[in-house]
């Protein structure tokens, strides 16, 4: 018996342009998207989606042109986020998306820089830059998508995790607590710190609208559902399971201490903007110090060779 | 229940009715939009998208959508939006509907 290979035909790039545009420009959010990219590849019951549409709504609202507009991401589920927006996106290396971010708003003052990136990026491998970023008072828009777990790797245990939370290394329960995000944020000198669910997306807008009307290092975090690698293990049920857990068990409190803002397995946690401050940023403090100083000391000298 | 007259400012209000479109190509099927429509007006549907999905569909012709936008908001795949048809003037008969839904003679609402 003969095999019969399928004729192989030559590649059409006007016929894989046209299906790439064939599903753009259906949703009035697509000008915002790449063409082509949607379908993303989140789960379905993931709530990456709904913090990425917040996010585009923030910007519609501001009225930020989109050339402005910078969205640096790391790695991870979320990394992704810099694949399907269409502006300038950098996609870093894992963990350094706030150095980069840093540069950017230091080279060019006038550019919106955001950093979107998740739990595993901003605080397990660039944990360091994040806390150094905001006592500088960087201004960067930091908005930290939080599911508890390593997405993309495979529901690995991350820093995030809370204690007794089962993740496919930790079968038997987690033996570490989790970080208090929002309390770390606060103590490293952020000027605004927020958290929401992925079940208050209209709270979710108006909080990084704000924060992108700041100047200085701002701090949102989003909690969202993660049902392949931290709802499975847990029990807790479908994406949208998890969302009606998460709209039983928050609990809006604006302006509470961060401190008591821990999330333990299985209980109530609290929701809100909890700081809404004010601090000179990086760039006001080294005009002041350093260029202003070493612009009067250069006008010194030259009145001396003059002379 | 039936209000015995207008009420005095209904002139300077006006009920907004939202038209819903669903890119059901795009449907993962997670049932946020379902579940956590204010007015309660999509249910899923039996038939299947192409990625083998249910999508959501409207349950009476949009005629409740109020176009607050929560359904485009909550979905993360960008395959639902609402767009304004209308701004309705309020009659007797709106009242009368509301006043029922909140007294939860509505089946949507005692069936949750």
């Amino acid at each position: 018996m003969k095999v019969r290979l399928r004729d192989i035909s030559q590649f059409d790039k006007e016929a894989a342009e046209t299906a790439i545009q064939k599903d753009h420009g259906l949703h009035p959010d697509d000008r915002f998207l790449k063409p082509g990219r949607i379908p993303h590849i989140w789960c379905p019951g993931c709530g990456l989606g709904v913090v990425l549409t917040t996010f585009i709504e923030a910007v519609r609202r501001n009225q930020i042109p989109i050339d402005k507009c910078v969205v640096v991401s790391g790695i991870g589920c979320t990394g992704r986020v810099a694949g399907y927006l269409d502006m300038d996106t950098y996609h870093t290396t894992h963990g350094r998306a706030i150095p980069f971010a840093t540069g950017l708003a230091l080279a060019n003052p006038e550019m919106s820089v955001t950093v979107f990136s998740g739990d595993g990026d901003l605080f397990a491998i660039g944990g360091n830059h994040l806390i150094h970023a905001a006592r500088r008072n960087v201004n960067l828009k930091v908005i930290c998508v939080n599911n508890f777990n390593f997405g993309m790797t495979g529901g690995q245990v991350a820093p995030t995790t809370p204690l007794e939370a089962r993740t496919s290394t930790t079968p038997t329960g987690n033996a570490e607590p989790g970080f208090n995000l929002p309390y770390l944020a606060h103590a490293a000198g952020a000027i605004y710190v927020a958290r929401w669910t992925t079940f208050h997306p209209r709270q979710l807008v108006h909080s990084i609208s704000q924060a992108l009307n700041k100047k200085g290092f701002t701090f949102v975090e989003a909690i969202a559902p993660c049902p392949t690698g931290y709802g499975r293990p847990n029990k807790l049920g479908s994406g949208l399971e998890e969302m009606r857990f998460y709209r039983d068990m928050s609990e809006i409190r604006n302006g509470a201490d961060p401190k008591l803002a821990e999330i333990k397995l299985r209980q109530r946690f609290i929701v809100g903007t909890f700081l809404d401050s004010e601090r000179p940023d990086f760039l006001e403090n080294y005009d002041k110090n350093v260029v202003s100083r070493v612009k009067s000391k250069q006008k010194v000298k030259e009145k001396g060779k003059a002379a | 229940m039936k209000f015995w007259r207008l009420p005095l400012d209904a002139e300077a209000h006006s009920i907004p009715q939202g038209m819903v479109h669903i890119i059901e190509s795009r449907c993962k099927g997670c049932g946020f939009c379902i579940e956590f429509c204010p007015n309660g007006c999509l249910k899923q549907s039996k038939r299947f998208n192409v990625k083998g999905y249910h999508p959501p569909e409207l349950i009476f012709q949009a005629e409740d959508c109020v176009e607050c936008g929560l359904c485009s908001l909550i979905c993360p795949e960008f395959a639902i939006f609402t767009e304004l048809k209308e701004a309705k003037k309020i009659t007797e008969n709106d009242i009368e509907k509301v006043t029922t839904r909140y007294s939860r003679k509505d089946k949507r609402y005692t069936k949750r």
